[in-house]
């Protein structure tokens, strides 16, 4: 076991956990933040991207160990910034969730995504977003939603 | 004036002789040279190595060299892109309890220092030969500047110790340990680099 300082959502926080545990597993377990999900724990679906020093990151394959002092964005603090409301207003206003299991990653991923390309093309989209996987298959209205906020964000909403 | 004349023969045979020397060793130098250099080949194309010196647009991966998981994209800079950046699982080091590789600034090779066709094929010796000799497609290096980046880039290093499966079971190491590489590579650099014909 070992001390860990962590910068979760502009908090700091501390844990008392085994090194190799996966990022994961310490925001959900030790910091009860169950807005990231476990999905495949390989990095295969996306369910548990979170920002680790602003990089859309695969929370479970992360071991704890790794973080360093590199503040995380969970979906909890999504919307501290105005990319991050927008990107949630557009999730309401498209109504783009069904079973909502993935979405915490969706969102995730397409913060990242406007962050670093205020106007993505439809080849920005398919691109960021190919990581993330939907199995009630909301992808249409996932990249009509990203495009809203773009759009929302380029005219100085949200 | 026979003696002059004698001397200039003498001196026409000595210059022949020494030419004729110094042909031998600078063929047998290349020829110890393209020999070091098959050696510094048969690590660039084990997949430690080439599996991020694909001329497509994703990385591979395993040792059967396959696409990718999670379609991953090479990106502009070849480090994937915002949702899907290589950072966003390779740390700075191997994650062993997750199976994860990582090392510092985990990227792609550029496209102008592929080793593969479009079709994730090995380019043959010769091509990657004048590819990494190519100054306008290797970052400018030299021979001792490329001799430099095999001794010592960390991505290079890692390809010595890439970690573990996550099945447990360790991945496989090129053909040469990395001192060897490092002494094939300076072999051939010392040689002046010198490429097979075809």
């Amino acid at each position: 076991m070992a001390t860990y300082q962590l910068i979760v959502n502009g908090e700091r926080r501390e844990v008392n956990v085994d090194p190799s545990t996966p990022l994961l597993w310490v925001l959900r377990e030790d910091l009860k933040m169950t807005g990231t999900k476990y999905g495949c724990g390989i990095s295969a679906c996306g369910a548990c991207t979170v920002h680790l020093g602003g990089i859309a990151t695969r929370s479970c394959i992360v071991p704890i160990s790794h973080v360093g002092d590199r503040p995380i964005v969970t979906i909890e603090g999504i919307g501290q910034d105005a990319v991050g409301r927008a990107v949630q207003a557009a999730w309401v206003e498209t109504d783009v969730v069904q079973c909502g299991y993935c979405q915490s990653g969706q969102i995730m991923s397409a913060v990242a995504l406007l962050k670093h390309t205020p106007r993505p093309t439809e080849q920005n989209i398919e691109e960021s977003m190919g990581g993330n996987l939907c199995r009630c298959g909301t992808y249409p209205r996932i990249r009509e939603a990203i495009k809203t906020a773009a759009t929302q964000l380029t005219k100085g909403g949200a | 004036m026979p003696s002059i004349r004698a001397a200039l023969l003498v001196a026409a045979i000595v210059a022949a002789l020494w030419t004729g020397s110094r042909s031998e060793v600078t063929d047998a130098n290349t020829a110890q040279g393209l020999a070091a250099w098959e050696q510094v080949y048969s690590v660039l194309t084990h997949p430690r190595c080439i599996n991020c010196h694909t001329a497509t647009n994703y990385p591979q991966q395993g040792d059967e060299r396959r696409r990718h998981v999670a379609n991953v994209v090479r990106g502009p800079e070849g480090k994937g892109v915002p949702g899907l950046n290589c950072a966003g699982c390779h740390q700075e080091t191997n994650a062993d309890s997750t199976g994860v590789p990582g090392g510092h600034n985990w990227h792609l090779a550029p496209l102008s220092m592929r080793w593969q066709d479009t079709n994730d094929r090995p380019l043959s010796s010769a091509a990657v030969c004048r590819s990494l000799t190519d100054r306008s497609k290797n970052n400018n290096l030299d021979g001792p500047g490329l001799l430099k980046h095999n001794e010592e880039e960390p991505l290079v290093n890692w390809a010595w110790n890439p970690g573990h499966r996550p099945d447990g079971s360790m991945r496989t190491l090129p053909p040469l340990t990395h001192e060897e590489f490092v002494a094939a590579t300076r072999r051939w650099v010392e040689a002046g680099t010198p490429c097979p014909g075809r």
